[in-house]
Order: C-alpha cells, then sequence, then structure tokens
C-alpha cells in the first residue's frame, strides 16, 4: 500500500484511471443460479472481478467436532483460482483467504436466522475467477444471493463495497491500481433494511471525518448493489402463477 | 401507528422485503414480524387473505411436517429398524412396527430380509418430537416397499405443479406412460414402467420443473410426452 | 436398479435424455473469458460446465530437458461443482482427472516445448493448465480436456524482460504459444456390453468401467486410459478408437483453429 512504481497519478482530471468519477462504481452484473448442482448459486461480475459462489445447505455437519446445537454451522470458503491473478495463484488454502473466508463468515451470518439450523451446515464456496481487486466485496454480494436462491432464511440481504483514498482523494470501489498504489482501502457490508455493518476492514490512515464519508458513499453504493440483487433473484424466480 | 400493506397479491418478493407496517396484520408461511413490521425471510410469493400475509417459499429444501406423503431412501440399520434419508438434513427413522400391519418377528427374520440399505419406502412422517426425532410410517395402504422403477430429485417447491390442480398433471403423465408414478412432498418422485416411458417421465418432469411459471406449460407437457 | 435401466434404454439405443449412445450433449466453447489468464476457455457439455486458464512464467527447465519449455496441467476438484467433492489435498479423482489430460496433450506434442526455451539450461517457459469444475454432470474429462486445447490454443506470451531476467505478466506479446496439434478426447463409459459416449452424472453412477482416447487430427490415436473396475474386449477398443476419430473431429470444429 503506497506507491512505489506505479502510475504517476490516479486521479488525472477529476477522472480515475478507467474514466470513473470519484463516487462512481465499477459496473455490476448478477446471475442467479449459475450452478445446477448447487442448493443456490450466483456469479457476480464487478468491472474484470469476478467471483461464482456455490451455496450447499442445510445439511449435516461433517466432521461432527464443528456441530453447533445453538446454530448454524455457516462453513465460508473463499479462495482464488489460480488463473485469477497476474502471476499465477498456488491453488489451494493461504494465510490471506483464510482470514477472508472467515470476515466473510462474520459478514453473512448476522443475515441469517442462525439458530432456525442449529445442529446443521451450511457451506458457502466463493472462488474468484478473475481478480481486479474488490474480490471480497463482490463474493460476499454473490454469497447473499446465492444463499437466497438456496433458500436459507434471512433477515435482509447482504451488501458490500469498499472505499478508499487514493491520490488525497476519496473514493468508491477502488480496483487494481488504486488498491496497489493508493492510501486507504476500506471494505464494508451492510444489511440494506437496517444499515447495520456486518463487514469493517481498514488500510491506511483516516481522519474521522473522512471515515464518516467513506461510510456514507459506501451506504449510498449500497442501495444500488441491493437494487441489482433483488433484479437478479426477481428474475430467476419470475412471476410465479400459483394455477395456469 | 401507521397501517399500511407494501405488497400484493402474487407478488415474489426476496428475503428482507418490507411487506407491512403496523400490528394489524398477521405474518404467515415465510414472513416474520420485526417491530411493527412483517419481512420476509426467503424468496417466496405473497398470499395475502384478509389481514393474514403469507410467503409461500419458492426455494429451499423440504422441510418434513408430520401427516406428508414422503418417499424415503434407508440408508443404515438401527437397533430396532431402519434409519433413512429424505433429501433434507434431518435423520428419520423407520420402526419395525411400523412397516407392516402384521407382527413382525426379528427373532426369526433379519431387517434385511425386509429393507436393504438403498431400498426406497413409500410412507407418511408419523412424528415429529420435541427433541427433532422424526419417524416414519409405512404400515397402511398405499405406503409400501418401492420395488424396480426409477427415482428422480426434484426440488420440493415444485411438487404442487407437478401434481396440477387436482392431480390434473400428474393424470396426464401417467395416462401418457402407462406408468405407475408416485410422488413424495420431500421432492422424490418415484416411476416405474418400461424404461423408455420412465424416461420420458423422466424428462417431462424436469420441464415442468424448469418452465413451472411460465404459461402454456400443460401444452408443452403433453407436446413432449406424444414427442418423445 | 439404476443399472439396470439405463442397460434397457442402451438396449434399444437410447438415452435417459433421448439422445443416441454416441452422441454428445449440446457443447460450446467461449475463449479468452478470463482477463487475467494469458489463455482460457469455458467449456458447457449439457448442464456440466468447466473453466480452464493457462498461465505462463519463466523458471528453470528440468535436467533432461535442459532447452525444453515444461507443461503442467492441473485440475482443482472444487465442491463449488459436485457436493461430493472435498476440500484438501488432491482426490484420486483429480490427480487422475490432471494427469489424464495432461497425458493427452503432452504425448502428441501438441505444444512444441523446444520453442519455448529462452536461455539453454537456465530459462524456459513453463506453462501451466488449470481446469476448474464449475458444475459436475458427468464427463469432465471431455470437457476439462476440450477446455484445455481450446485455451491454449488462443494463449499469448506475456512480455519476458531479459534484463531483469522478469516476466511482465500485465504486458501481452503478440505471440501466440507454439502449438502443432488439436488433440481431442473423447470419453466412453460402458454399461453391461452397452457403450456409449458423454456420460451424464447419473450414467456415470451406473457406470463399470471408462475408456478415454485421444485423437489428433490426422485421426491417430495419442492417448488411452481405462477407468474402472470393469473391462473392455480388444474389438471393443478398435471400435471406440474410430469412434473417438470420428467424434473428436466434431468437437475440434468448436476449437479456434490456427
Amino acid at each position: 500500500m503506497g506507491g512505489v512504481g506505479g502510475p504517476e497519478k490516479l486521479i488525472v482530471n477529476g477522472k480515475r484511471l478507467d474514466g470513473r468519477k470519484l463516487n462512481e462504481m465499477r459496473e455490476m452484473e448478477i446471475k442467479v443460479g449459475v450452478i445446477p448442482n448447487a442448493d443456490g448459486s450466483a456469479m457476480v461480475t464487478l468491472g474484470e472481478t469476478k467471483v461464482i459462489c456455490a451455496v450447499y445447505g442445510p445439511k449435516e455437519v461433517l466432521p461432527r467436532r464443528n456441530l453447533d446445537s445453538e446454530k448454524a454451522f455457516l462453513n465460508c470458503v473463499y479462495g482464488m483460482a489460480s488463473f485469477s491473478t497476474s502471476e499465477r495463484n498456488r491453488p489451494g488454502p493461504s494465510r490471506r483467504s483464510t482470514e477472508i473466508s472467515k470476515v466473510i463468515a462474520d459478514a453473512l451470518a448476522p443475515a441469517i436466522f442462525m439458530e432456525k439450523y442449529a445442529g446443521l451446515e451450511i457451506t458457502v464456496i466463493m472462488e474468484i475467477i478473475n481478480a481486479n481487486a474488490g474480490t471480497r466485496t463482490a463474493a460476499i454480494n454473490a454469497a447473499s444471493v446465492a444463499l437466497a436462491d438456496a433458500g436459507i432464511e434471512m433477515r435482509d440481504l447482504v451488501c458490500s463495497v469498499a472505499s478508499g483514498k487514493a491520490d488525497g482523494q476519496l473514493m468508491l470501489d477502488l480496483f487494481e491500481p488504486e488498491d496497489n498504489f493508493g492510501e486507504v482501502d476500506m471494505p464494508l457490508a451492510i444489511l440494506p433494511n437496517t444499515k447495520q455493518i456486518t463487514l469493517l476492514q481498514m488500510d491506511g490512515m483516516l481522519t474521522k471525518a473522512e471515515a464518516k464519508k467513506l461510510i456514507e458513499m459506501s451506504m449510498k453504493a449500497c442501495e444500488q448493489i441491493y437494487e441489482l440483487q433483488k433484479k437478479a433473484l426477481k428474475e430467476k424466480y419470475g412471476s410465479e402463477k400459483e394455477s395456469e | 401507528m401507521v397501517e399500511k400493506i407494501h405488497i400484493k397479491d402474487k407478488d415474489v418478493i426476496v428475503p428482507g422485503t418490507l411487506l407491512a407496517e403496523g400490528l394489524e396484520y398477521l405474518p404467515s408461511g415465510k414472513a416474520f414480524r420485526d417491530g411493527e413490521n412483517i419481512y420476509s425471510s426467503t424468496v417466496g410469493l405473497i398470499s395475502v387473505k384478509g389481514r393474514v400475509i403469507k410467503v409461500i417459499p419458492l426455494a429451499g429444501k423440504y422441510a418434513p411436517k408430520r401427516g406428508d406423503v414422503i418417499i424415503a431412501k434407508i440408508n443404515g440399520f438401527g437397533k430396532f429398524g431402519w434409519t433413512c434419508e429424505i433429501e433434507s438434513p434431518y435423520k428419520i427413522d423407520l420402526n419395525v412396527g411400523e412397516i407392516s400391519m402384521n407382527y413382525v418377528d426379528l427373532k426369526n427374520s433379519k431387517l434385511a430380509d425386509y429393507f436393504k440399505i438403498s431400498d426406497y419406502v413409500f410412507g407418511e412422517i408419523l412424528d415429529i418430537s420435541e427433541s427433532g426425532y422424526i419417524s416414519l410410517t409405512a404400515k397402511r395402504m398405499p405406503y409400501r416397499k418401492l420395488v424396480g422403477g426409477n427415482v428422480i430429485k426434484v426440488s420440493p417447491v415444485k411438487i404442487p405443479r407437478i401434481i396440477g390442480k387436482q392431480g390434473s398433471m400428474i393424470k396426464i403423465l401417467k395416462d401418457s406412460s402407462n406408468c405407475e408414478i408416485l410422488v413424495g412432498q420431500n421432492g422424490l418422485v418415484w416411476i416405474k414402467g418400461n424404461a423408455e416411458n420412465e424416461a420420458k417421465v423422466a424428462n417431462a418432469i424436469k420441464l415442468i420443473e424448469q418452465e413451472s411459471h411460465h404459461s402454456g406449460l400443460t401444452e408443452k407437457v403433453k407436446a413432449m410426452l406424444e414427442g418423445k | 436398479m439404476l443399472k439396470q435401466y439405463f442397460i434397457e434404454l442402451l438396449e434399444k439405443d437410447k438415452r435417459e435424455d433421448g439422445r443416441k449412445p454416441f452422441e454428445y450433449r449440446d457443447v460450446s466453447v467461449e475463449t479468452g473469458v478470463i482477463a487475467r489468464a494469458n489463455g482460457s476457455a469455458r467449456v458447457k457439455i449439457g448442464n456440466t460446465e468447466v473453466l480452464v486458464g493457462v498461465k505462463l512464467d519463466v523458471g528453470t527447465p528440468f535436467p533432461d530437458g535442459p532447452e525444453s519449455g515444461i507443461l503442467m496441467v492441473n485440475a482443482e476438484l472444487l465442491p463449488l461443482a459436485n457436493p461430493n467433492f472435498e476440500f484438501g489435498p488432491p482426490s484420486k479423482d483429480s490427480v487422475e482427472l490432471s494427469r489424464v489430460i495432461d497425458r493427452g496433450i503432452r504425448e502428441c506434442h501438441a505444444i512444441d516445448l523446444d520453442k519455448l526455451c529462452i536461455k539453454a539450461k537456465e530459462k524456459v517457459w513453463m506453462v501451466f493448465v488449470d481446469i476448474y469444475p464449475i458444475n459436475d454432470d458427468g464427463n469432465l474429462l471431455d470437457a476439462g480436456a476440450l477446455g484445455a486445447i481450446a485455451a491454449l490454443k488462443t494463449t499469448m506470451l506475456p512480455k519476458y524482460d531479459e534484463k531483469e531476467e522478469k516476466v511482465i505478466h500485465k504486458e501481452l506479446t503478440k505471440t501466440k504459444l507454439p502449438l502443432v496439434h488439436s488433440p481431442v478426447m473423447t470419453t466412453f463409459g460402458k454399461i453391461g456390453n452397452n457403450k456409449f459416449s458423454d456420460s451424464t452424472m447419473r450414467e456415470e453412477k451406473a457406470i463399470e468401467t471408462r475408456l478415454s482416447i485421444v485423437t489428433t487430427e490426422d485421426g491417430n490415436v495419442s492417448a488411452m486410459q481405462k477407468g474402472g473396475a470393469g473391462m473392455f474386449t480388444a474389438d471393443d477398443v478398435i471400435e471406440l478408437i474410430e469412434k473417438s476419430a470420428e467424434l473428436g473431429k466434431k468437437l475440434r470444429k468448436l476449437v479456434p483453429s490456427k
């Protein structure tokens, strides 16, 4: 984080290197039900970042030591395909992916009625197919929709986006050069109805005022994301007719 | 106190959708109350009857209820019977006393004489205890061991469509294929006839599953059954 | 029970979904689907979907091939595609899948590895082919192999900085990977005495044994692998080699030509 060997400027004439305005998110596409074998699934594209998510569950907990008699065992696994990064990424878990898996589980759990699945397991597998920053936020957006597709009972969907600072300016949805050479990266996730935050991580230095601004910027973007998630689910489930 | 309803009958909604505000309304199905508001907890179809707002889930695994007619698969032997799986994460028991109206003498026979692992049983959920112990019964007609045939799996949400209004759809399937067809509310369907007809019915059921929310389904199914 | 059902259908020359015994489901091949990869492909055979990505890097050659590039093929069977796959070290299935697809490409020298030498004994190109099934509805072998060759055919070499001795992954040259053959794999299943191609997941549960055959564009066989505990007769094998060349020709049309 912070500058050696990066582009001279990340912002030129008020526009970012990919032409976006400071508070503009990359284009997001969501498709539901992309994996027929899974109980629920979704694919999310955010600019060039692409993630596929499969949900299996509720199911029996194996190995048994993971069983929680009070609530669901939410098993989230975030991974990056070897071809998803510039330099080939060795397949299998890493310390980074293990941590991300955990924060994603913590972001999704508050939305799920965990007690309704006591003693059972819900598995959420998220695989990054192409990486260009914002992977954990895209993964959460995909997981949320995949959980709904699987019929897992939730209080609300979960929306996620990252914001940060680069070249001294606050901006939304950092893409790779900004993530690598900027000053702050702050991924966030919320339950859109109550605007409660379920994921918050921050790298870098921010004043209190800047932090507040970034949170507001992210929350606003989450409204758009929520609409896209709803639209994607309605595209699959359509308008059911009871009889015909 | 504001009384307000945000959705109407037959709407399709997603989890977290605000359905209504005010204590006058009553949540049913997958609708839940939080404070004065009613939300949906799953992707579902709205049914409004008076003050009752019901969410019929359009996704999700089978959740067993007492009296449900199901098709179970034997997956183990217990002390007094068998354990079964029913496409649900819960364990189901079939007690030796629930397989026949006659007394089953285990001193002169063994469990495997009646049901082996991977056998299918057509039965009914007998009881779900407080502690989550679920038992099955298959002693009264028409419940029985299913011999031969082919079992396919569909989303339990689509079962009503496969049966059709007053059994209309399943009648079309049976008549055009000369097959015995039994439908479990847990999403398993048993088809028995000659292999070609079994395949025909299986494909027709897959079509119903995929196209259930489009119009003209009955015509498409009839065409498929005649064509193939 | 399931076996009997398929045998009955096959005796009438039929499959469960209405196909003929040696008919493939709808096959589609898309290339250039992953921006970060040097070459990529997305193959769908019916509901089976596989993503393949090719990544290049530079490394030291093996001692027995001091002037040859290196090919490594790996399949990751994530529980994403099939609830029966498990997390953890590669399963026997994943190892077999990787190695069979690898041999299909390696044995016919599809890639001219000698053209991948940068500095003899010191620096050669390493070609990593990674296969990720997204949904398993049977026949991952053919889907993975087809994806691998389609991805390789459209792979561009990244820039190599000779002075710094580093690969600049984000800059691609206009040089394509030197591919001289297009091997295509077709896998046949056998239940009872009936042979058929392109099995679905349900059919795979009933299959006793399978035979994968790789043919090149001239109709020659470049690799074979029998799997499962059943048996094939010599006649079976000859018959299937012919069928493989025939079916392979059709599948090859879906791969972009040089």
